[in-house]
């Protein structure tokens, strides 16, 4: 499919808006519910946009900024797998298959920005010297541009070659074998994520709590959101009733009926 | 006069602080994003020298979960505040301040946010997303955007209106349950999507007979394994990615070996799709 300038410019555009994104992990445009979504729309195949999207976001469930770490980048990822899905007609399951090395590419260059990125923060040492409050706020948007076209210009490249069928022939080109199993793999490659998720939490004593949500989805057929109250009203529970709390508080322990309220209070404060 | 911070002053450095992340940098990371936030607010206090000494004291190293800079950014607009009236609030009181408390809120900053609460409202549009329904990343953006937002508006107003208390509750128990909620909740949730979303099919046949009733049934390495425990085979999985990511391989590694075991047991005929 070839696309028309107007769509080459958006994918551009968009493209940029989840560079930064990604960088400041705050509105989470970079993430493959979203960009997937939007470059989608861009495309003019909004549902398989939040095909890839939904199917991305399980496996990336996991890669998140921690202290110093720079997780992989779902924003090349997402961004340019949509378009060699919806623009380059491939399925859902290789879609997923590149986006991978994608993410570990797009690692790469936002690492590289980060450090680029330690010229800007010299450059607003002097500036800050000099009590220049606009160089300094240029120095942080100048970082927060590079981060953007570090998403937006190879997505840009790949819009504008992919109606020119030499990607797709390449894509077409991958055996059967692979593309098999790259969708069985597909079954349970989010476990990665999972994985990275329960190692943050450091909190192996609270384990249980994981094999009681195993086997609770195991056995049952109850939804995200049942399993979802379940589990807050556990935390709950386990917070009221653990005497590491009420030792402290042990006066209003005593009152009854009335501290349970004030507990959930608590949670909500 | 005694200077006084307006909520003009907050609104914009609310504004300004989500960007924070958007210089992190290999040297001093969130240095200069944190910086950027607190120009609304050292422009307000201070002039001539006294401003390019306020602005290099908030160029010093840098770095916590994004969110949680909220309160930061309002005990040290507090701090701040008192210094221009003539309070005698030495710099390195304030960056021992910022330091101080960056490290204990990251600490429950990351299993709220990044543990707890994007993934579960990730998986929950995801789950709306997979069978291509909008309301997916609909749903994602405006429940997770709701809270981020709350917690930079009101974080900051609460750092500024508790002042030098807030590092009393961050010692106390409030973080402390809340943190540990979280983590239930979050470790919940993954021990559900790690039995529900996940799929493995071991189509290898075991046996096949023909029983009294002249049926055909045939048993495969899966089946049995589903009668002896749903999910085992992800459960395993999850805890050798675990133990690797453990020994600090990168994830992207474990995910290309995953595509490899996929690869080869579908060429086997080992695996196969459900």
């Amino acid at each position: 499919m070839e696309l028309s300038t107007i769509q080459i410019l958006l994918i551009f555009i968009f493209g940029t808006i989840a560079g930064m994104g990604s960088c400041l992990d705050e509105m989470q445009t970079h993430r493959p519910l979203i960009a997937c979504t939007v470059t989608g729309l861009i495309l003019g195949d909004v549902t398989t946009g939040i095909i890839i999207g939904g199917t991305l976001e399980m496996i990336a469930l996991g890669w998140m900024n921690i202290g110093a770490a720079i997780a992989p980048d779902a924003a090349l990822a997402s961004v340019i797998s949509t378009i060699l899905v919806v623009a380059g007609h491939q399925d859902v399951a290789s879609g997923i298959a590149i986006a991978m090395p994608l993410a570990a590419a797009g690692q790469v260059l936002a690492i590289i920005c980060k450090t680029v990125s330690v010229v800007f923060a010299h450059r607003a040492d002097s500036y800050a010297e000099e009590g220049n409050l606009r160089g300094i706020d240029l120095c942080h948007y100048g970082a927060l541009i590079l981060q953007g076209l570090r998403v937006g210009i190879p997505a840009l490249l790949v819009a504008m070659t992919i109606g020119t069928g030499a990607v797709q022939d390449m894509l077409n080109a991958i055996p059967p074998v692979i593309t098999g199993g790259l969708q069985v793999a597909g079954g349970f490659i989010v476990v990665v994520g999972y994985a990275m998720v329960i190692n943050m939490m450091g909190a192996k004593y609270l384990m249980p709590f994981f094999f009681l949500g195993f086997v609770v989805a195991a056995f049952t057929t109850f939804n995200l959101v049942a399993l979802g109250v379940i589990g807050l009203v556990l935390a709950i529970v386990y917070i009221q009733l653990n005497p590491k709390y009420t030792a402290v508080a042990a006066a209003p322990a005593a009152a009854g009926g009335s501290d349970a309220d004030d507990d959930l209070d608590d949670e909500l404060d | 006069m005694e200077k006084k911070l307006t909520s003009n002053d907050f609104f914009w450095a609310f504004i300004r602080s989500n960007f924070l992340q958007a210089s992190w940098n290999m040297e001093r990371m969130q240095n200069l994003g944190f910086c950027f936030g607190m120009v609304p607010i050292l422009k307000r206090l201070y002039e001539g020298e006294e401003l390019k000494a306020a602005l290099k004291r908030h160029l010093e190293f840098y770095n916590t979960q994004p969110f949680v800079t909220a309160p930061i950014v309002g005990i040290t607009a507090a701090m701040e505040e008192k210094r221009a009236n003539g309070a005698e609030i030495p710099d390195g009181t304030i960056n021992g301040i910022k330091v101080g408390m960056m490290g204990p809120l990251a600490g429950v900053g990351d299993p709220i946010f990044w543990g707890t609460l994007r993934p579960i409202t990730a998986a929950l549009g995801a789950s709306f997303a997979i069978t291509g329904s909008i309301i997916g990343p609909i749903l994602f953006f405006l429940l997770f955007n709701a809270v981020r937002l709350w917690v930079r508006w009101y974080g900051i107003k609460y750092g500024y209106e508790k002042g030098t208390d807030i590092v009393q509750d961050i010692a106390g128990n409030k973080l402390q349950k809340l943190t540990e909620g979280a983590s239930i909740l979050g470790l919940f949730v993954m021990g559900a999507l790690v039995n529900k979303w996940t799929s493995v099919n071991i189509p290898v046949v075991v046996s096949e007979i023909t029983n009294a009733k002249g049926e055909h049934v045939v048993t495969t390495v899966q089946g049995i394994l589903d009668q002896l425990m749903p999910g085992l085979v992800p459960l395993l999985m999850t805890f050798a990615c675990m133990a690797l990511l453990k020994r600090k391989v990168n994830a992207i590694w474990i995910i290309f070996g995953l595509f490899a075991v996929g690869i080869v047991g579908f060429g086997l005929g080992i695996l196969n799709v459900k």
